[in-house]
């Protein structure tokens, strides 16, 4: 991929050999997740392939595809590298894929790591820019910051416990455990832009080019979770009671800032930047309940949630305005593309008969399970509500308010895609258990 | 009491379509589309037995009566149908909530409205479970002090969707505390029915007040009927046969002679433009068709003997008044008399000025209504006489679920 701008002057061919690539890989895992497969590799214990981490994998590429099919055309419009946009995507891919299923904390730091190191640069590809230099900055010092804290955490850790398994279950909590654990805590925060470490989401989401908000949006910060949870119930998953009332307040943190603060935005890409806060506040659900529930609400969430937003955002490219006043009226002038806009954001605000709605479901269920965070539980209630509110300024711009007609060059297969994209949201909004039993449907290792 | 409600369903939508046959609306086929989808999402409230299932139909029916009333509705429709869609929505996630919790504790980890019938809680879980549930229903019904959406979205609303909302969509509460509140949680039930029995007392009165004051007939029939589910939800919480059957058949009678109500005002406002009684008067005189069937759908909404309401109230009435749920049952018998006193104080009120009196310049050159206008209001006159002097095959119906709940209730008595 890397090489291929080198042979092909074309920014299409490209665009089709990415998209070629990827099919390519979500069979080859979807093969492994039924219990196929094409070879085998000695990773040393380091990795483990279950079908958590695959399934997860298999979303990740499927958006990735959707992502590539419906804004394709808007990253060649980035810049010139079109080739290097995609090869730093597919090693976003690789990141997650290592992500999601390591077992030992080196493999953890070194996929976090590879998720990063392209996303500062994705970020910063609008070189002329000077908003996408900035955010790009921003977010190189910030990360490295906080990969500093979760090496630190790793060391902490490999000092408590003599190697860098997860797995091992921490009995107790020895004080070189809890500090380690504390570090890895306030890093992984970091990546998922939990509150208080979100500040960087917002410019940084507002700076890059929108195709890769995108793409950062979704994808990215649900491979961070997937390590997220893999990293706590399994290596902390005995110790629970001791830190879940601190990823609780983060939890609660996460859904009140998040939510209070889309409520005030005027530029749409903005609201979605806080508005991908809110939902990670929901996303934290998962980990204060760590239970099975949990695992599969996380797992159904992220395919929601990268769905709808991947779609609101492939429409928002197309707009020029990108305010709200920026929607109005475009039920009149794009009837499909304000019908799958609604659809989609009814979903992200979690409205039965879409996937947002099971997905919320199965993170409050699952957290009314563990029993230990009503109040928790409340919350993210209100804080669902409020979502509506901005969600629906949207769809009242979009349906209720007349507005001057934009032209919006779309082309059928870009609308067939959404109305796609839109339909699949429904189905898993009433089959919910069509994804969830995949999570039990695997072979077992080798 | 789920076939009844259906049937309530299943007549009005004709009545309603029938009804508003003269208007046009822009974009008429996304307007019926909608209507129906919403006709879709009462029924299944009104026949599932599966929480999660209720919940779904529940918000199914919410969302099309969104966009009715955003794109079809009056000038300032747009804040005031968000405002009730908020109010709505974080009235049923709480009711979310509970659910789910009601779920957890089932042993079979199952929605079904038997395994909830069959769960132990402590009093605390119940008591605040209660308060999940009621504020969903408490919204929808809507009892004070959660009703400021209610008189504002039926006056922004077009009317056919008006006649849904407060004909049909408000049982919905009535119908959700009978069959998921009550009798899941009878214990809390009983523990907090003197509350929710003060706060429908205050807000029949407090509506009624407010209704004699309007000058919007909208507005005043929106205020006529919070005070009237007021008194449903306070016979409810008596918790006898008599009262519950009263509620039943009150549900019903309701949604019928609401919806005459409201086509009455759409006769009215597609002839003169206007709502106000302040401008109207004398319509009896140039068109007494009109006048005849109003002033009897309005005499049901009295109560007055002979007509349907007066069974439904009168039995809720002897129901509050014996009842041994609560110590203050005299009180509060005597004070939603008051209420019906106020009842007719407004209603009259509405009938002299607008039907009696001198024509003035807008109401000189009234016509009369036409004849499918008539039959349409006949139908629903004959309605009123016929349950007003027979009621038995309706009360028949509800028989077995009034029993069945109260059966569950007696043992739960403290």
């Amino acid at each position: 991929m890397m090489f291929s701008g080198i042979m092909s002057k074309r920014s299409s061919s490209i665009k089709y050999l990415a998209t070629a690539g990827l099919v390519l890989l979500l069979v080859c895992n979807l093969f492994e997740l039924s219990g196929t497969r094409f070879f085998t590799f000695d990773v040393h214990n380091m990795l483990v392939f279950e079908s958590f981490g695959l399934l997860f994998n298999a979303i990740a590429f499927a958006s990735t595809l959707i992502f590539f099919l419906l804004s394709g055309r808007d990253i060649e419009k980035v810049g010139v590298h079109v080739a290097e946009y995609y090869a730093l995507i597919f090693f976003v891919l690789c990141g997650i894929s290592v992500a999601s299923s390591f077992n030992t904390l080196l493999m953890l730091f070194l996929g976090i790591e590879i998720i990063s190191i392209p996303l500062y640069i994705l970020t910063g590809s609008d070189k002329r820019n000077l908003k996408s230099n900035e955010a790009s900055l921003k977010y190189f010092l910030m990360g490295a910051f906080s990969t500093g804290l979760m090496l630190m955490g790793i060391a902490l850790i490999y000092g408590a416990q003599g190697n860098f398994m997860i797995g091992y279950g921490a009995q107790m909590l020895t004080p070189l455990m809890s500090s380690g654990l504390l570090l890895l805590l306030f890093s992984m925060a970091f990546k998922v832009s939990a509150a208080p470490f979100h500040f960087w989401t917002p410019d940084v989401y507002d700076g890059a080019p929108t195709v890769f908000t995108s793409f950062m949006a979704t994808i990215v910060k649900a491979g961070a979770f997937i390590a997220f949870i893999r990293l706590f119930s399994g290596s902390f998953g005995n110790v629970q009671p001791q830190w879940q009332l601190m990823v609780a307040i983060i939890t609660a943190a996460t859904l009140l800032i998040g939510n209070i603060t889309a409520v005030f935005q005027q530029s749409v890409k903005r609201m979605l930047a806080y508005s991908s806060i809110a939902q990670a506040g929901f996303m934290m659900f998962a980990l204060v309940a760590l239970n099975n529930k949990a695992s599969e609400g996380l797992i159904f969430y992220t395919a929601a949630y990268c769905l709808a937003t991947i779609g609101v955002f492939a429409i928002l490219i197309k707009m020029k305005d990108y305010t709200f006043e920026g929607f109005n009226g475009l039920a009149k002038t794009n009837p499909v593309l304000a019908a799958t806009n609604t659809v989609f954001l009814l979903s992200l605000a979690g409205i039965p008969a879409t996937a947002g709605f099971m997905a919320k479901f199965y993170m409050l269920s699952a957290a009314v399970e563990n029993g230990q965070v009503l109040w928790l539980v409340i919350l993210g209630v209100i804080c669902a509500a409020i979502s509506v509110y901005y969600y629906f300024r949207v769809i009242q711009a979009m349906y209720f308010k007349e507005g001057e007609a934009q032209d919006i060059i779309t082309t059928p297969v870009f609308k067939g895609l959404l109305i796609g994209v839109a339909v699949v949201i429904i189905v898993l909004g009433i089959f919910p258990d069509w994804l969830i039993d995949k999570l039990y449907y695997f072979v077992p290792d080798l | 009491m789920g076939k009844l409600l259906s049937l309530l369903t299943a007549v009005s939508f004709p009545i309603i379509f029938i009804a508003t046959y003269k208007s046009s609306y822009a974009k008429a086929h996304q307007f019926f589309a909608l209507m129906l989808l919403s006709q879709a999402g009462l029924m299944g409230v009104f026949l599932s037995v599966d929480a999660l299932l209720f919940y779904f139909f529940w918000e199914l029916a919410l969302i099309p009566a969104y966009f009715l009333c955003s794109i079809w509705g009056g000038e300032k429709r747009i804040a005031v149908t968000f405002k009730f869609f908020i109010y709505t929505f974080i009235a049923s996630l709480l009711m979310l909530v509970g659910i789910i919790y009601l779920y957890s504790k089932t042993p079979d980890h199952s929605f079904a409205l038997n395994s909830f019938y069959n769960l132990n809680l402590t009093i605390q879980e119940e008591s605040w479970l209660f308060w999940l549930f009621f504020i969903a229903f408490a919204v929808k019904m809507p009892i004070f002090p959660f009703h400021t959406w209610q008189p504002d979205t039926y006056e922004q609303s077009p009317t056919a969707t008006t006649m849904v909302l407060s004909g049909i969509m408000v049982k919905m509460g009535v119908f959700g505390v009978i069959r998921w509140l009550v009798p899941v949680l009878p214990t809390a039930s009983w523990a907090w029915g003197d509350t929710v029995s003060w706060l429908c007392i205050i807000g029949m009165i407090y509506a009624s007040l407010i209704a004699i004051q309007q000058d919007d007939l909208k507005r005043l029939i929106a205020y006529s009927s919070i005070a009237h589910i007021g008194l449903m939800c306070l016979a409810i919480f008596a918790t006898n046969t008599m009262s519950m059957q009263g509620v039943m058949i009150q549900m019903f009678n309701h949604g019928i002679n609401i919806i005459g109500l409201w086509i009455v005002v759409e006769l009215i406002e597609r002839q003169f433009k206007t709502r106000k009684i302040s401008e109207l008067g004398g319509l009896a005189q140039k068109a007494p068709g009109l006048a005849i069937l109003l002033v009897i759908v309005a005499l049901a909404n009295v109560a007055l003997p002979l007509t349907n309401a007066f069974i439904g109230e009168f039995l809720m009435f002897s129901g509050v008044f014996s009842s041994t749920a609560t110590k203050y049952n005299i009180v509060f018998a005597a004070t939603a008399g008051i209420s019906i006193i106020l009842s007719a104080i407004y209603t009259l009120n509405m009938i002299q000025k607008v039907f009696y009196g001198n024509t003035n310049a807008l109401t000189a050159e009234t016509k009369d209504i036409r004849v499918n206008e008539k039959m349409i209001l006949g139908i629903i006159v004959i309605g009123i006489v016929v349950i007003g002097v027979y009621p038995k095959p309706i009360l028949d119906i509800t028989q077995g679920t009034v029993e069945s709940i109260l059966s569950r209730m007696i043992t739960k008595q403290p």
